[in-house]
């Protein structure tokens, strides 16, 4: 049987729930049904989904080359300031994103660090939608190494001095060992990386500016709509929350059972 | 195990309480008591920000034991704000439509009048290092700023530089092909400020703020787009305590004479 806490502290614990769900509650209460159709399908917020879905998905799958790589360095290879490089990380996850499209605009902007760079080769990033996709890679990218790095560690590295020790080469052994081991964490940081980069607003603004079709994504959107039509604002935010439920849903949801169904085989 | 829980359930009662008192203590309304002074709470436009403050100041040295406290946003979200119940005297909007918001909701109290007007004006960014590749190609009107290959920057037709902009124009018979269209008229000049964009309409009064980090460009037609920023005393200011609608009118009496115009004159707004 379950260790129940002590009644009070339930109490608490259910208010400090409604606290997180009151706000969801009342913004679904807010919605204008008969509005909803014609609201989510406008051109402008068509494009603003479209164009969410593109650049999040594509955001995501570049964590996944270079997140994957960055989870091993940090977790398999020794150097001096390991701890110090895997706690600089977490950095533009902690930094407000506006201060991160900043960052970037010094880094990439026409101006920036590199960016002076490229735009003599005639790249110019500032306004496109790659520059979307860039904001959304630097926000979200620590979701993914945090969740690598924690399946990594946990599972430590047995398996693999296996195969090692049986004549495998080390790409073979990562393809064939680590890599289909990782696999649930790699679905749960995939999907809150995607999450992430569909939410990705600060930055975006900041440094990839906001036009229809090419860089206003459905949260820009959300800002924009709240000038003149407050009620559009509140049916896309609807959008944004709903695929948010399921995100949640199919990275925890699962993993939940899983532990559950551990449980209730311990007590059998 | 009966008393344990019993215990436990006193200290969470304590912290709900405790918790109820901070929750209390962040809602209570900010005016402040009769005998320790008063205070008047401005509800005023982004693009008001430096002049009022400015103004904050003459008006306490008229008013003593009087403190003005500032609300600075977007009119929009200002106007969202009173409509759901913000305990403000005055509301100083940079558009008609916002206080029309606030008029159509009867949250005024008497006739906003207005106080100042703003025209956009054309920014490109100043101090372009000798060795990078020009990014502003000889810009020197709205037709260079909407010529192709330029990067122009304008404000969403939803907020209310973008709909000068639009009315700018089409009076000059351009057609604007923005690079971006931003929420508010800061992220404009941010984004020329930085060197992102090759040029931005702003409000006059911005790039005036914006100093020698842009060009300002005079445009030919400004005066075909002119902003008009009312300002009136609120409904609210009856509730935050009796002396605070004669004291918020005084406020008002103060930007429209001619001390507080002046100070507006000199941050780049125009005679209503």
């Amino acid at each position: 049987m379950r260790v129940r806490p002590p009644a009070g502290l339930a109490v608490v614990g259910i208010l400090g729930g409604a606290v997180l769900l009151v706000p969801f509650v009342a913004l679904v209460a807010g919605v204008d049904l008969t509005r909803l159709p014609g609201l989510l399908s406008s051109p402008s917020a068509l494009d603003a989904l479209g164009l969410s879905l593109r650049t999040a998905l594509t955001a995501t799958a570049i964590c996944l080359v270079i997140g994957t790589p960055l989870a091993l360095v940090l977790t398999r290879l020794d150097f001096p300031g390991r701890s110090f490089a895997r706690s600089l990380v977490l950095l533009p996850l902690v930094v407000p994103p506006v201060v991160g499209g900043i960052a970037l605009t010094e880094a990439f902007g026409r101006r920036g660090l590199i960016g002076e760079h490229l735009q003599l080769l005639g790249i110019d990033i500032a306004f496109t939608s790659a520059a979307v996709v860039m904001a959304q890679v630097f926000v979200s990218l620590p979701f993914l190494v945090v969740a690598l790095e924690g399946a990594l560690l946990t599972r430590g590295e047995a398996h693999e001095r296996t195969a090692l020790s049986l004549g495998a080469s080390p790409l073979r052994t990562f393809l064939t060992v680590t890599l289909p081991l990782l696999v649930p964490g790699l679905v749960a940081g995939l999907v809150l990386t995607f999450a992430r980069a569909l939410g990705e607003f600060g930055a975006t603004i900041t440094f990839a500016g906001s036009l229809q079709g090419t860089t206003r994504t459905l949260p820009l959107q959300v800002y924009l709509e709240r000038e003149t039509d407050p009620e559009a604002a509140v049916a896309l935010s609807l959008v944004l929350v709903v695929v948010a439920l399921v995100v949640i849903t199919v990275a925890y949801g699962r993993r939940d059972r899983r532990r559950d169904d551990r449980q209730t085989g311990a007590r059998a | 195990m009966r008393g344990r829980t019993g215990h436990h359930l006193g200290v969470a009662l304590g912290l709900i309480v405790g918790s109820g008192v901070v929750l209390a203590g962040c809602s209570a309304p900010s005016s402040g008591s009769a005998e320790s002074g008063t205070t008047l709470t401005v509800f005023a436009a982004a693009s008001l920000g430096d002049s009022f403050e400015e103004l904050a100041d003459g008006f306490e040295q008229e008013n003593p034991g009087v403190e003005v406290e500032y609300n600075i946003a977007g009119s929009s979200s200002l106007a969202e704000q009173i409509l759901a119940g913000a305990p403000a005297d005055v509301f100083a909007s940079a558009d008609e439509p916002n206080m029309h918001t606030v008029v159509a909701a009867g949250e005024n109290s008497g006739e906003p009048e207005p106080f100042a007007t703003n025209v956009l004006t054309l920014v490109t960014p100043a101090d372009i290092p000798a060795d990078t590749p020009a990014n502003t190609p000889g810009i020197t009107s709205l037709e260079d700023a909407t010529a192709e290959g330029v990067k122009l920057v304008v404000c969403a037709p939803q907020v209310p530089c973008g709909r000068a902009a639009l009315a700018l124009a089409e009076d000059a018979g351009v057609e604007l092909s923005p690079v971006s269209e931003e929420a508010s008229v800061t992220d404009v000049l941010g984004k020329v400020t930085s060197g992102e964009a090759d040029a931005g309409l702003v409000y006059v009064t911005d790039a005036l703020g914006a100093g020698e980090s842009v060009n300002a460009i005079e445009l030919e037609n400004a005066d075909s787009a002119v902003n008009t920023y009312p300002i009136t005393v609120l409904a609210a200011a009856a509730e935050n305590g009796s002396e605070h609608p004669e004291l918020a009118q005084r406020f008002v009496d103060y930007v429209l004479s001619e001390e507080g115009q002046s100070v507006l004159e000199a941050d780049g707004f125009g005679a209503p």
